[in-house]
């Protein structure tokens, strides 16, 4: 059994999440602080993935990383690195495809917090940077482990776009769903069962600890 | 002297109004900030403490905090604000609640210990009471050691009972750190209690500004007693009416003529007053 799809598919999803943590931390605040008239524009670009095919999506990030657009060229010209059909073209495409499942939980759990408590905070002398840190995120544990979990299974579960902007090289882009839709294909059906079982149960016990540790943590803190 | 003009439109509940204050406050005076709902009490402290953004004159003691040309971040005016609803940090202890301040730890333990809350300083905020979370709140506003004081109707979540007990606990704290209070408050017997002077707010502008006997008794002419409460009931008693009234937590029947009923409606907010005869006061 080959479980080099299993590995990539883990390896991209966990790249993902990470960046995506990086970029959608200052967003999220930023949008959760705001009453800027610019702010439901953000919001309804960033949600857009959720409501568009992937192959729209891909298709777009194919083309804007192909050689034939300014980006991709770019990119293979100054640094030498292929956007399209490689692993660096999965982690964007991946970026964009999985941002709202980042973006929507941590906004909302910024927006539930007290906002008088991070005015202490201010008060006490606090700087913004200290005051997400050291008083918003602890405070907001599960939307937090909500926000990384959901990306990191979402990416898991990608297939549309992985497909197009990645196709199916092994070792590189063939992550564990295309690695499935191949083997049904050629009707190795022992193959597709076992990689199915494997993507259902991992995919249930991470969830079931999202749930688990939010119950302990909302009835810790009396929620 | 701490000296503060402020104007700012407001949109409150009641439409469009002007928030103008011009007002000079004695240090190390504890004053009380009254007025119905709605007239600019908490938008007056946030705008002191950098909350909230306004045209504004701030001098505390010579430091110049806000005018046409500084405007100082909320982070670096030397302010103690207390929320009505505690806004302490759930994450953390009493004691790191406190010591997120500063990391004074003397001074922690003497405010802790000042307000009975030494033992608790390892309970997170969600174990404890109500009264304890404001304790908790009114200690960490002066880990600061800040100029000023602001409390935002700090107790009128609270008990009554526990009301008592924490003006007493802001009476000893404001006598141990002489800090410059200004606390929103509706409870005549706390502004009494704590205050050396009251200003009343009336649709953004100073209505009544005095000594809290002068502006709080509301006896007028030859009138010895007066209380202010809410008819809740007029009842026909055989021949005559009688009133019934709500003042403060009690309920009183008033008899009534049938030419003073005729002026009042249940729901009214109405002025008990009497001259005729010489009240007897004995413990409860």
């Amino acid at each position: 059994m080959d479980f080099t799809p299993f590995i990539l598919s883990f390896k991209l999803a966990a790249l993902t999440s990470l960046i995506l943590c990086f970029i959608s931390l200052p967003l999220a605040w930023y949008l959760s602080q705001t009453q800027s008239k610019v702010k439901p524009f953000i919001e309804a670009l960033s949600a857009l993935p959720i409501v568009l095919p992937p192959s729209v999506l891909g298709f777009y990030i194919l083309f804007a990383l192909s050689y034939n657009s300014p980006i991709g060229a770019f990119f293979e010209d100054t640094f030498d690195v292929k956007l399209v059909f490689s692993f660096t073209g999965l982690v964007i495409a991946s970026c964009f495809y999985s941002l709202p499942f980042m973006l929507q939980p941590l906004q909302n759990g910024f927006e539930s917090l007290n906002k008088n408590m991070l005015e202490a905070s201010y008060i006490a002398g606090k700087s913004t940077f200290q005051t997400i840190f050291q008083v918003a995120l602890p405070n907001m544990k599960p939307a937090l482990l909500t926000a990384i979990i959901v990306t990191f299974a979402h990416t898991v579960g990608e297939f549309g776009v992985v497909l197009m902007v990645g196709g199916s090289i092994p070792g590189e882009t063939k992550v564990a769903s295309v690695a499935i839709y191949e083997m049904v294909e050629i009707m190795d059906y022992k193959a597709a069962h076992i990689y199915s079982a494997m993507m259902i149960f991992i995919s249930f016990s991470v969830l079931l600890s999202v749930y688990i540790f939010n119950a302990k943590h909302n009835k810790r803190f009396g929620l | 002297m701490i000296e503060i003009q402020i104007k700012k439109r407001l949109h409150g509940s009641s439409g469009e109004m002007q928030l103008d204050v011009d007002l000079k406050i004695q240090e190390q005076s504890f004053v009380a900030l009254s007025g119905k709902s709605g007239s600019g009490k908490t938008t007056l402290l946030r705008i002191l403490a950098g909350l909230e953004e306004a045209e504004a004159k701030i001098i505390v003691s010579n430091a110049t905090w806000q005018d046409k040309n500084t405007n100082l971040a909320v982070q670096k005016r030397d302010i103690g604000f207390v929320f009505q609803d505690y806004a302490l940090f759930e994450n953390m202890t009493v004691e790191q609640n406190l010591l997120f301040v500063t990391q004074d730890k003397a001074l922690a333990t003497k405010l802790l210990k000042m307000t009975e809350l030494y033992e608790l300083k390892d309970r997170y905020p969600n174990s404890l009471s109500g009264g304890q979370k404001q304790r908790v709140s009114i200690c960490r506003a002066f880990m600061k050691k800040p100029k000023l004081l602001l409390l935002d109707e700090p107790l009128s979540a609270l008990d009554t009972a526990m009301r008592h007990k924490l003006q007493e606990e802001i009476l000893l704290l404001h006598k141990e750190f002489q800090t410059t209070t200004i606390m929103v408050s509706h409870d005549p017997s706390e502004i009494y209690k704590l205050a050396s002077r009251v200003v009343v707010l009336e649709e953004g502008s100073i209505k009544e500004d005095g000594k809290p006997k002068e502006v709080l008794l509301q006896t007028q002419g030859s009138q010895k007693f007066s209380f202010s409460g809410e008819l809740l009931e007029i009842k026909k008693v055989d021949v005559i009416y009688v009133a019934v009234v709500a003042i403060a937590q009690q309920i009183v029947e008033i008899v009534v003529s049938h030419q003073e009923m005729q002026s009042l409606e249940v729901g009214d907010k109405v002025i008990l007053s009497t001259k005729a005869f010489t009240p007897s006061i004995n413990p409860a």
